[in-house]
């Protein structure tokens, strides 16, 4: 597939040009020309007046996936684990994976490093057909190496068509070198995965430029297709109490690790606060003027049971900690209520929350594109707004 | 020892706006800057050059104007500026790009190579490490701070979820770096002055034994299918009326959703 300009149809009036994403449409001779750095991603399509922008099939390579990746059948989830528990996130990953399997007619495998039995069980009653399990020590804590010759050599063997690990400090180190090994796709933070029913090729669903746009990503001629999701993006499955399923315990040899960790160690402290695994966060920006107005969040935080979050604007006047930054350089939240509260909503903000459930927006600006992405947009001052919310919400809880 | 920063050019993600009318991004005087975190990991080879004494290299790989990018790293203290350029890298996923990145490096020779952790238009974080798997060497992700470097071991701290690994790698390694890893400086005068001589040495594909269909878009797994704009929430509501009735509203609102 490939795009091209129809010279005798394009008038150059350049209103492509701006909108492609790539910068693959330049001007030569006062006509749009479309240069090598395109995507065929057929965005400059819809824009041009003239409809002189079209699809070619030329020089495209038919992709017969169906037959070429017969054998590639399988969905498999890598189960993350910290400290011999299940992480959240491979629930989530289990109920996207589910999901898929079924709709591909396959199985659900998961491959689970460095914890016991029990914890294999639940990931069957969390949805996974058949559970790989290492329980060897070594697997305990994480280094690339071993991660990567492990599950690499589960995918060798067990030719998976889908492979999905979460977005988080361990996957998004590991997964890459898999990938590179396969010679394969893999594409980060997917926010949405569905099946093609055409092809059945794996659509996968991501924002890029700081959340500026969505591309939608494929990989048809390579096997298996790879994907990492952020935590809570995805919904968990049902989890089933009598659901069985297939333990396979796993042994590996001359797994050798260059990198060593010598010590792990927790942050505790307010440090600790785990924003990813928040239900309800409460933020606050620059537009909390200082501690005094971090101290009205925290109060509203206690009681709705939140944690606090802030903007890079708050952060680096000093007022919060780096490790409480939401966006696009600080962590990506997705709980079930976020606060803003003299959060403006710059995009790189916005990349880092705009997934949550419910956004309430305080804000004293009417024009604060935080609007744009609040459920509740509350117009005043969090000086006045935010303690009013803190006493009514006590009041209710305390009647109930 | 030989350093290699790997940097890239990127849109100042922060300035760029979607026209709502059409749902396109407006590149239209949207400015060029090195990938901020790449700026962490040219600084974190400098201060190693000034410590140990080291030779750095910053490259990237773009088109030509890439090389606006390069000098700025020179005018921060990198030594060297090697900028792969050629038409056959145009469309690279994180694939190929890691793939023809590590072709480079290999060529150059590195004891350790810099990454940022990932770059502010693609957000993967998955050059650093893809790259390191090409050359066949272990790497570190998320590091934030350097511990030591002897007898051709690195000792550094890897930023996990919820504190911190110590972990330690032979050379050579590949770090990818976060920004609580350093304070990046401003370029010097002389600094200045350097990066406006400094001879940017071009690589193409010839010059890093690429095989042919690995390289740019043919050799790229992944394929963008279309890009469009995020919707934006179904459901938003503004609350109005005074102060007391907006907080009235909202409670009323949670309640019916069964948030409170
Ligand atoms: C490469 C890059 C990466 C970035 N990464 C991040 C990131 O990860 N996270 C992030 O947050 N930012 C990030 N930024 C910064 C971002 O562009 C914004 O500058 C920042 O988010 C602004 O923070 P703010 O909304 O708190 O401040 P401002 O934009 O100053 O907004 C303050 C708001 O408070 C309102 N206000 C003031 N007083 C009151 C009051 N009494 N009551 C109610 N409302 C009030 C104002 O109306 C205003 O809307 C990044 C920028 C760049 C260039
Ligand atoms: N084209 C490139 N040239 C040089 N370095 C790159 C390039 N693309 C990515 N990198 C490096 O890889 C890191 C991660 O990029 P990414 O995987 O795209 O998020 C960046 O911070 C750079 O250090």
């Amino acid at each position: 597939m490939s795009v091209i300009v129809r010279q005798d149809k394009c008038t150059g009036c350049e209103t492509c040009v701006d909108s492609c994403p790539f910068d693959a449409i330049e001007m030569r001779d006062g006509r749009a020309f479309i240069n090598e750095y395109c995507n065929a991603c057929t965005t400059c399509l819809p824009v041009c007046p003239e409809g002189a922008i079209i699809e070619t099939e030329a020089g495209a390579a038919p992709s017969d996936s169906g037959t070429k990746f017969a054998d590639y059948r399988d969905v498999l989830v890598f189960a993350e684990q910290r400290d011999g528990r299940t992480a959240p996130v491979s629930f989530e990953l289990l109920g996207a994976g589910r999901r898929l399997a079924d709709r591909l007619g396959s199985r659900l495998l998961a491959v689970l490093l460095g914890a016991d039995e029990a914890e294999a069980e639940e990931l069957v009653r969390w949805g996974a057909d058949r559970v790989y399990l290492c329980s060897d020590p070594v697997f305990r804590r994480f280094n690339d190496d071993t991660y990567a010759a492990a599950l690499l050599r589960i995918i060798e063997e067990q030719k998976p068509s889908i492979v999905l690990a979460g977005a988080t400090p361990v996957g998004r180190s590991f997964i890459p070198r898999v990938a590179a090994r396969l010679r394969t796709g893999l594409t980060a933070d997917c926010t949405s995965l569905e099946i093609d029913g055409e092809t059945g090729n794996l659509v996968q669903i991501r924002p890029a430029f700081g959340g500026n746009i969505m591309a939608s990503i494929l990989c048809p001629d390579y096997r298996p297709q790879m994907a990492t999701v952020r935590p809570r993006v995805m919904k968990r499955g049902r989890y089933d109490e009598g659901r069985t399923g297939e333990i396979i315990n796993t042994g590996f040899k001359d797994l050798e690790s260059r990198t060593r960790v010598v010590e792990t160690v927790k942050e505790v402290s307010e440090i600790s606060v785990n924003l990813h695994e928040a239900d309800i966060i409460v933020a606050g920006g620059r537009g909390a003027g200082g501690e005094k107005g971090f101290k009205l969040l925290r109060e509203l935080a206690e009681a709705v049971g939140g944690v606090i979050g802030a903007s890079r604007a708050a952060v680096d006047e000093g007022w919060v900690p780096y490790s409480h930054q939401v966006g696009q350089t600080g962590k990506t939240v997705n709980p079930k209520i976020y606060f803003a509260c003299g959060i403006s909503g710059a995009v790189q903000h916005l990349v880092g929350m705009q997934s949550s459930d419910i956004i309430i927006a305080v804000n004293r600006n009417p024009d604060a594109p935080i609007f744009n992405v609040a459920t509740y947009g509350i117009v005043g001052d969090m000086f006045e707004i935010v303690p009013m919310l803190t006493a009514r919400i006590k009041e209710l809880k305390g009647q109930s | 020892m030989n350093i290699i920063v790997c940097i890239k050019q990127v849109p100042d993600t922060a300035e760029i706006k979607i026209n709502p009318e059409t749902n396109t991004l407006m590149r239209e005087g949207v400015p060029s800057i090195i990938n901020p975190f790449d700026l962490h990991a040219l600084e974190a080879a400098v201060r190693i050059k000034e410590d140990l004494g080291a030779r750095v290299t910053a490259l990237t790989m773009g088109p030509p104007q890439a090389e606006n990018s390069l000098r700025e790293a020179v005018s921060m203290g990198a030594d060297d500026a090697v900028l792969l350029s050629d038409r056959a890298f145009a469309g690279s996923d994180t694939w190929a790009t890691s793939y023809a990145l590590a072709g480079a490096i290999r060529k150059l020779g590195a004891d350790i190579v810099f990454c940022g952790k990932q770059a502010i238009d693609g957000d993967t974080a998955q050059v650093g490490p893809e790259t390191a798997e090409f050359l066949g060497i272990p790497h570190v992700s998320y590091v934030r701070k350097i511990e030591w470097i002897r007898d051709n071991t690195i000792r550094v701290q890897r930023l996990m979820d919820e504190g911190y690994d110590v972990v330690e790698s032979p050379l050579p390694v590949l770090l990818t770096v976060v920004k609580e890893l350093n304070q990046p400086r401003m370029p010097s005068l002389k600094g200045k002055m350097a990066a406006r001589k400094a001879r940017i040495r071009i690589m193409g594909k010839a010059d890093i034994d690429a095989d042919e269909d690995s390289l740019g878009l043919k050799g790229s797994p992944t394929k963008v299918k279309s890009i469009f704009a995020p919707e934006t929430k179904a459901g938003r509501m503004m609350l109005g009326g005074g102060p007391e009735e907006q907080v009235d509203t909202l409670i009323k609102e949670l309640r019916k959703i069964r948030c409170l």
